[in-house]
């Protein structure tokens, strides 16, 4: 180890783009039988579209050694091993066994997933990105983890009782383009609506935890965030936005009106900051094409009670200038704006309230390294402030939202403990 | 959970990261002679007249109390090994006695005082006398034979101050008297629109750390 | 028994602003680096929050960011003929703890020397002859020129975001900056800050008192920026607490707010905390060093090796490590032979408090704040009438309100306390300013550091110890500073004016600045300096120091800014010199 001028590539932030020739690690040797180079490329490119790593690998794991809590409402699941370890992972699969389990939902041997494995959304995706998909994860180092079994109650242990779930709420089912639409509209639905599971957090789902199909894309929760609705309402989804911004939000995890913190930065982190420019463009091209689903535009405004939004304001200006400045401007590119930001009007308040309860960091990307930080406001203000606050930036500035009530803002409080004792 | 934090957060949640809430009135150091000599001494330093409360009436004495109960008034962060030495001026500070210490050995001593030279503990004597006496400690002029007068005068008059204008979750500044009076109108962290309005009085309402009562409140569920 | 750890490439001793630019460029050519730090990790959120940051007692008072006495300080004294004792808390100066250092708590008062500061020696003995110089006087040349550093200079000011106006282009002097400041390539980053009542006014009177009057540069952000390194800051929103403080909303320049966020992901840099460096190790041969000891928390003592040690301590505290690893020969004021320890200087600062009529909100503020004056600094006048080295700026600084420690200056004539003291504070807290003098500091023989013969740390090593005073040099020059600052404070026509002159002996308890220089002074001549131009030392040439310890005396600036340049000069002979090849860089 001298002191000579040794050039080490510094690896900065995950991995290179599509087309770029290194790959990290242990993971240069081809094992897949007949797996040409370029196959595994866009088996590796695919994976990080899916995000397959936000579930199977662990926090301080072996890359998709699974093991990773995932919460649902029912309970918790632990993700699995897909590394190819003959008797741990999946190395003993065939590809019509792997096939089997994305496109259906069911593993070798007849067992069924819980949907927390985003099958449902997965079918979409072609027989050959899948055979691309396994050829990448047969080629990452083997590592030896048992899978753990999920922590839920009876009966849903019996995985036979996901029959009828699905017999209800899923079809299994390959993309198939909409010929009166473009190429990239039909690529943008393939990712949005296949690999990028997009909906398994924006799509809202019933008690049975099942996606609202009809509400596609209105609005769901991931964790306890609220995913905002991404069609085209200008308060509470993506109206508001261009495609170009849609992009740069993806790719750079943030734009002037938002940034991504939360599940969402993670998102961006490990999977859309690491898609070509073109399919971001697909991407953006599909969901600006989405009809306006969130709350009728025009609508009559709810009522807000007036001492609730003074004092709000009054806590406002005590407390948020510093960084939102008074007018709820933000600084471009700093902190977003509170002003005609729909994650501030969502249908949903729970995302403001983790915000202003835990604080926030947005995504550090490649693009954008800084990765600035909202503190927690949880420990200074209490349940009713913090209500009137959020009641506050809903309705200041030209902004409409429903009023925010206490209970919501416990139950906020209680989630987010919830999720720090995990 | 998800970890998008960097290291220096622990993941989810972040406890206060103010002073944990005084109790006014929950006095943990001075005895109640104490008290009344602090009382007195403070009520002099800092009066109460027509401009609003002094000292005493802004929980300054609770104040010194709560600093001299913690690791302030034990000298935690000072380097307190020895040898003693008596230094020059500009060598500052030399005592082996923590702040703490200094106040009781020099309220004692100055108690003892005023009653052999004017009959009467410090707090009961009148204003004029009072006065007197905090002059002489002032100028080093009054022997102490416990603590060094001027030094503690000294200690006192800087602890009065803070505890004056000091925000009020720390048990002084009640209710905002010390910023009240001069204007001050507590922590807030933007004036990008008011620095450039020259000469004109800012009118925002006093706010401290905690809000704008001054002192946290309990989570109200 | 330490632990022997593996080697690294390049160990830092202490993670502040220093070592953050040196990690930065090291491991940008491919080396592996360690920083070390004694202190502990802070990042804007949760410990510079905004949401409880500004507290004045806290941090102004208890001094919550800066290092504590009981784990390290000095001992002290005026001259050899006294004993020194230890400075038991914080006063004349407040060293950082912490990652980020002394740069998280910074004002962000950003200068340049001038070109004849770099030749203190040559450029007054050219002017004003040899006899100028007092007896014991030991100013010297620093072994660069300004034009070597200006790249460095511009480095550091565009990592940083300086807000500033430039007083001269290349030559050309530009309207409303400074025009004595020496050319540079091109202009600030971000334009100025906006201008408070206060600054207003001394702006005004300055002219009138025919000088020309710039605004100060600053490292708070006047609008937000990305820096080379794509780091993003925000914008200054003038919430007057900076100084002592930490900035809630990413716009003071600090590690945390320009370097870390893209140093941290890197793979071939880590750090430690709470971890005390407490020696140098060398070999046999006393010319190599091996790497460093150092103490956990836990009280354990590793020693790490490294091909290449650089101390990133602040000031004192690396002519500290330097002397308790016997590096270089120290300095005995008596034969004045040996060079650790040597020419230790200051600053000297003065004031005069101006009380007005007019509401002047002293409470919105930023730490860089200001409006100066320069024509009375390093030898931009004629000193032959004076007698006197040396100069300063004189500011009006806003850089807060702070009720506690600051805006306590009060008319002449008022009690110290009671009554009328109150009544004075009402009167004049919102209507008061102060015009502050910022003078420079030469080096004497007597003024110097060496170990403490009595007085031990924690870990059982003998404390630094300062023999300092101010001598009649720099009392002639700072009441010189003064009384023009009194000329211009009577131009803005107060309703009266106090002027407070730095007299008499040097104390440590009243906070002056935090500007300690020298002890390990940079220059040409082995047998007076530590360290050769590129901050090598002469003795082990795989050791540089950084820092301020490196000034062979003190100009009349705030040093950060040359200490930023100072290091990125360095890195880049580290880079394109010493990498290349090993070994002294320069012969004699």
């Amino acid at each position: 180890m001298g002191t000579g001028a040794v050039l080490r590539t510094a690896a900065l932030l995950g991995a290179a783009a599509i087309g770029a020739l290194i790959l990290g690690g242990a993971a240069a040797v081809a094992r897949a039988q007949g797996a040409t180079f370029t196959t595994l490329e866009r088996g590796r490119y695919l994976v990080d579209a899916g995000d397959c790593a936000a579930c199977h690998t662990a926090e301080g794991g072996k890359s998709m050694a699974g093991g990773r809590p995932i919460p649902t409402p029912f309970g918790t699941i632990y993700s699995t091993n897909i590394t190819p370890d003959k008797e741990t992972g999946i190395g003993n699969w065939t590809d019509e066994e792997f096939y089997k389990a994305m496109h259906d939902g069911i593993g070798p041997g007849g067992k069924r997933y819980y949907p927390a494995f985003p099958y449902p959304w997965y079918t979409k995706l072609s027989a050959e990105d899948v055979r691309a998909i396994k050829a990448y994860l047969d080629a990452i180092p083997a590592v030896r983890q048992k899978d753990e079994p999920p922590d839920l109650p009876w009966p849903l242990t019996i995985r036979k009782v996901m029959a009828i779930w699905n017999a209800l709420y899923f079809r299994a089912a390959t993309y198939q383009p909409n010929p009166a639409k473009s190429a990239a509209w039909n690529r943008g639905a393939y990712l949005v609506d296949g690999l990028g599971h997009c909906g398994a957090c924006h799509t809202p789902k019933n008690i049975l935890g099942a996606p609202k199909w009809d509400e596609h894309l209105a609005g769901g929760f991931g964790e306890h965030w609220y995913a905002m609705s991404l069609t085209s309402d200008p308060r509470d989804g993506l109206g508001a936005w261009s495609e170009q911004e849609i992009v740069e939000y993806l790719k750079t995890g943030s734009i002037a009106k938002a940034a991504a913190a939360g599940p969402m930065a993670e998102v961006v982190q490990n999977s859309t900051q690491h898609l070509s420019d073109a399919d971001l463009k697909a991407i953006a091209t599909y969901l600006k094409d989405l009809p306006g689903g969130g709350r009728v535009a025009g609508a009559a405004p709810t009522k807000i009670d007036s001492a609730a939004m003074a004092h709000g304001k009054s806590l406002y200006l005590d407390q948020c200038t510093g960084c939102h400045l008074e007018e709820g401007t933000g600084i471009a590119e700093v902190f977003p704006p509170l002003k005609g930001s729909a994650a501030v009007q969502a249908k949903d308040p729970a995302t403001v309230l983790e915000a202003m309860i835990d604080g926030a960091t947005v995504v550090a990307t490649a693009a954008k390294p800084t990765g600035l930080a909202m503190p927690a406001f949880g420990w200074k203000l209490n349940d009713s402030e913090l209500a009137d606050l959020a009641t506050y930036i809903r309705n200041a500035w030209g902004n409409q939202a429903s009023a925010v009530t206490r209970g919501q803002v416990s139950k906020a409080r209680k989630e987010s403990q919830q999720s720090a004792a995990k | 959970m998800i970890s998008w934090l960097g290291p220096s957060t622990a993941i989810g949640k972040t406890g206060s990261l103010l002073p944990p809430a005084v109790t006014p009135g929950a006095f943990s150091y001075f005895s109640p002679a104490e008290i009344a000599f602090v009382d007195a001494a403070v009520s002099r330093l800092i009066p109460a007249d027509e401009l609003g409360p002094g000292a005493m009436e802004a929980g300054v004495t609770f104040f010194i109390d709560q600093q001299l109960s913690g690791p302030y008034g034990r000298a935690e962060a000072w380097y307190m090994q020895g040898p003693w030495q008596k230094g020059t001026e500009q060598q500052g500070y030399q005592l082996k006695l923590t702040p703490a210490q200094l106040y009781r050995a020099a309220i004692k001593d100055i108690d003892e005082y005023c009653r052999r030279t004017l009959q009467k503990a410090f707090a009961d004597l009148a204003a004029p006398d009072q006065d007197k006496v905090l002059h002489g400690l002032e100028k080093g002029e009054i022997e102490l034979p416990g603590a060094p007068a001027k030094e503690f005068f000294n200690l006192l008059w800087e602890n009065t101050g803070e505890g004056f204008f000091a925000d009020p979750i720390y048990g002084g500044n009640r209710e905002f008297a010390g910023w009240k009076l001069i204007g001050y109108p507590g922590p807030r962290y933007n004036y990008v629109n008011e620095i450039e309005q020259y000469g004109k009085r800012y009118a925002m309402p006093t706010v401290g750390l905690a809000g704008r009562s001054g002192l946290p409140r309990r989570n109200e569920g | 028994m330490a632990t022997r750890l593996k080697p690294v490439d390049v160990v830092l001793v202490g993670f502040g602003w220093t070592a953050s630019i040196l990690a930065q460029e090291l491991t940008e050519a491919g080396l592996e680096v360690l920083a070390i730090e004694r202190g502990k990790y802070r990042d804007t959120d949760p410990d510079f929050a905004t949401t409880h940051i500004q507290d004045e007692l806290k941090y102004a008072v208890r001094h919550a960011l800066f290092e504590e006495p009981a784990r390290e300080t000095l001992t002290f004294r005026n001259s050899a003929d006294q004993t020194a004792l230890p400075m038991r808390h914080l006063g004349s100066f407040n060293p950082g703890a912490g990652v980020g250092g002394a740069g998280v708590h910074w004002n962000g008062q950003n200068w340049r020397f001038l070109p004849t500061d770099f030749k203190q020696r040559s450029h007054i003995e050219q002017r004003y002859g040899r006899k100028f110089i007092p007896e014991g006087m030991t100013i010297q040349d620093w072994g660069i020129s300004y034009e070597d550093l200006e790249p460095h200079y511009d480095k550091w000011e565009y990592l940083c975001g300086i807000a500033g106006q430039a007083g001269n282009i290349q030559g050309k002097i530009q309207d409303g900056g400074n025009p004595f400041e020496a050319p540079r390539a091109r202009g600030y980053p971000l334009p100025p800050l906006k201008r408070s009542a206060a600054t207003v006014k001394f702006d005004q009177a300055a002219r009138e008192a025919g000088f020309k009057p710039f605004p100060c540069a600053a490292a708070n952000t006047s609008k937000p920026y990305k820096n080379p390194y794509g780091v993003q800051m925000g914008e200054c929103t003038y919430c007057g607490y900076c100084e002592w403080f930490a900035c809630g909303n990413y716009s003071k320049s600090s590690p945390q707010t320009t370097i870390l966020p893209v140093l941290l992901k890197k793979s071939n840099f880590s750090y430690r905390t709470l971890c005390d460096v407490t020696r140098v190790n060398l070999d046999s041969s006393g010319t190599r060093a091996t790497g460093v000891t150092y103490v956990d928390f836990q009280g354990r003592e590793f020693e790490q090796p490294a091909e290449l040690v650089i101390l990133c301590a602040f000031a004192q505290h690396n002519v500290h490590l330097l002397l308790l690893s016997k590096i270089g020969q120290p300095y005995d004021p008596k034969t004045n032979r040996g060079v650790i320890g040597r020419n230790y200087a200051y600053q000297i600062t003065s004031s005069v408090a101006v009380f007005t009529d007019e509401i002047m909100n002293p409470f919105m503020g930023a730490g860089a704040l200001g409006q100066a004056i320069d024509e009375f600094n390093g030898d931009n006048f004629d000193h032959g009438p004076e007698g006197f080295i040396g100069g300063g700026y004189i500011a009006l600084w806003t850089t807060g309100g702070r009720p506690i420690l600051q805006q306590r200056d009060l008319p002449e004539g008022t009690p110290k306390w009671g009554a009328g003291w109150k009544k004075a504070m009402q009167e004049n807290y919102l209507r008061s300013a102060s015009i502050a003098t910022h003078g420079s500091v030469m080096s004497y023989r007597d003024s110097y550091l060496d170990l403490d013969p009595t007085y031990r740390d924690i870990y059982g090593n003998p404390l630094l110890r300062l023999t300092f005073d101010f001598h009649d040099n720099e009392h002639r020059m700072s009441k010189f500073l003064t009384d023009k600052a009194a000329l211009i404070a009577k131009t803005m026509k107060p309703k009266s004016i106090k002027v407070k002159y730095r007299e008499g002996h040097y104390s440590i308890v009243p906070y002056e600045t935090t500007h300690n220089t020298g002890g390990a002074v940079m220059g040409a001549d082995p047998k007076t300096s530590a360290v050769n131009r590129y901050l090598q030392s002469w003795d082990v040439p795989n050791l540089f120091v950084m820092g301020s310890a490196v000034f062979p005396q003190n100009a009349g600036y705030n040093p950060t800014g040359t200490v930023g340049a100072l290091t990125y000069w360095a890195a880049d002979a580290i880079r394109n010199m010493y990498l290349k090849r090993p070994g002294p860089l320069v012969q004699v």
